[in-house]
């Protein structure tokens, strides 16, 4: 049988539109189970509001099983929430307390402006992914398993740098908004492979340049790591650090990798 | 009839003219990632000023001769190979030089993150995983600086040695001038309070050096944060005891 939290109040970020002032508003919760999640719980809110003939609470969502990438929000001064390795749609009401102040507020960067209330426009990171997070040589139909010898802890290196799912909470979280998280994972689940290799340099230069023209610096507080959904490790931003230092370090044309 | 053959430029195999690109050094610090390498470079350069430093200052729990010494033979090394004291101007212009790339770096960084979130959260930020250390790396970095132009203008220069105290600076005592200053009370816990602020930088730019340089491998990943410790620990135990054994009559006349 479920429980039910009483009694909360939640802060939340209005702002009407991208150039506009916005502010805090304070909403009721009066009752809601601790088996519903947070996005849940804010759907209850819209609900209510749409039934006072007052504006719903616009915020990003979409697969609701933490695969996406879509929901975001900053809880309680932590992105996604206080719990790791979860996103936001995967965050429940358990993990709170009745008659518990929660405040919500969106993604800030400078990179990722507000389209409207808790709605952040992450297309900064479709850049950096433009820049090189690709590779460019055919590669036809699905191949046969195991066609490209691959060691496993290599191939689960790779693995857990794709498991980015491109949120924005390594930026939300960073004390200098910087996306060296998520554009290493995008540089990493490449570089480790074999089909990554014939643009390993230039892949590598292309997306942190990109990277650089709208984000921050990282400082190494590890911030990011602490508040990634997939828990993706800040062992990748060192790697990427080393594969740029060598693109421009390196001799391309005697190695055959541009 | 003739024609006028006009020149297509050089032709690549793929007829792509590459991106015109600055000095490949210039082109690394262009970029926040190689301003952080050149921090942990130059970082590395200071650790070492810092360790060798320290450990030179203890030369003076062996007596004034023994330190004083050692103070004459920094100007000697490489004696005849090099003339009188041209390896540590070499060694002087060698640190200035970090030193300034360093503060470049950091501050040029620091600016790029003010404009990378230029409205603040309005809430209060719940930080997981930053530190004391991490967090303060500008104000310790700043409070070291002016600690190096204090502590040169009052052991190096002398401008400052004499002030406040019953001694004068005597060029070529660096024993007795070390003595003089520390003496000083206000002298001796300025230093201490410098070096703790030395301590907290070092925490945190040790570690960071091994993220800035890539240099990361699961063989020995688990030791960074303990070789940033004992670095940091080792650096602070020997700087403070100066202040502390001068005041404590332990090194003295």
């Amino acid at each position: 049988m479920s429980n039910h939290l009483t009694n909360l109040t939640l802060k939340v970020w209005r702002q009407s539109g991208p150039n506009a002032g916005g502010h805090f508003e304070s909403y009721r919760i009066d009752s809601i189970s601790d088996e519903a999640s947070f996005l849940e719980m804010l759907d209850v809110l819209n609900e209510k509001l749409i039934g006072d003939g007052r504006e719903a609470v616009v915020f990003d969502h979409d697969c609701r099983e933490g695969i996406c990438g879509t929901c975001s929000l900053m809880i309680d001064g932590q992105a996604h929430g206080p719990q790791r390795g979860t996103a936001t749609c995967q965050l429940h009401m358990r993990k709170f307390q009745s008659n518990q102040e929660i405040v919500i507020e969106p993604w800030r960067a400078t990179a990722f402006p507000i389209v409207k209330d808790l709605m952040v426009d992450r297309s900064a990171f479709d850049r950096i992914v433009e820049a090189g997070g690709f590779i460019t040589a055919p590669t036809g139909g699905a191949p046969d398993a195991n066609l490209i010898p691959i060691a496993k802890p290599v191939a689960d290196a790779s693995m857990d740098a794709a498991e980015c799912i491109g949120c924005g909470a390594c930026v939300a979280a960073c004390p200098n908004g910087a996306a060296n998280l998520f554009t290493s994972a995008k540089v990493a689940h490449l570089n480790l492979l074999p089909q990554g290799q014939a643009e390993r340099w230039s892949r590598v230069e292309a997306m942190v340049e990109t990277m650089d023209e709208h984000f921050g610096s990282c400082t190494n507080h590890g911030e990011c790591e602490a508040a990634c959904p997939k828990s993706i490790s800040i062992d990748f931003i060192a790697l990427m650090n080393k594969d740029y230092r060598k693109s421009k370090f390196k001799n391309r044309k005697l190695i055959d990798q541009i | 009839m003739a024609q006028a053959i006009q020149s297509r430029g050089p032709v690549t195999g793929t007829a792509v003219k590459a991106k015109k690109r600055r000095p490949f050094l210039l082109d690394l610090y262009g970029t926040a990632v190689g301003k952080k390498y050149v921090m942990a470079v130059t970082g590395i350069m200071l650790l070492g000023f810092v360790l060798t430093h320290m450990i030179g200052n203890l030369k003076m729990y062996l007596g004034a001769e023994d330190y004083n010494h050692y103070a004459e033979f920094l100007r000697e090394v490489l004696v005849p190979i090099l003339p009188r004291t041209v390896l540590l101007w070499l060694l002087r212009f060698g640190l200035i030089g970090a030193v300034l790339l360093h503060i470049h770096a950091a501050y040029s960084l620091t600016v790029m993150n003010r404009k990378a979130r230029s409205v603040k959260y309005q809430s209060p930020r719940d930080y997981q995983i930053a530190n004391f250390a991490s967090r303060t790396m500008r104000w310790t970095g700043i409070i070291v600086a002016l600690f190096v132009l204090w502590h040169l203008a009052d052991l190096t220069w002398g401008t400052l040695n004499a002030v406040g105290g019953d001694g004068v600076f005597v060029r070529g005592d660096a024993y007795g001038n070390v003595v003089r200053s520390l003496e000083r009370v206000p002298v001796a816990v300025l230093y201490i309070v410098a070096n703790i602020a030395l301590g907290t930088h070092l925490f945190h730019g040790v570690w960071s050096l091994f993220q800035s340089m890539g240099w990361n491998n699961p063989r020995f990943n688990k030791w960074r944060r303990g070789i940033a410790t004992a670095f940091a620990t080792i650096i602070v135990v020997g700087n403070v005891s100066f202040p502390i054994a001068v005041l404590a009559g332990i090194v003295g006349k």
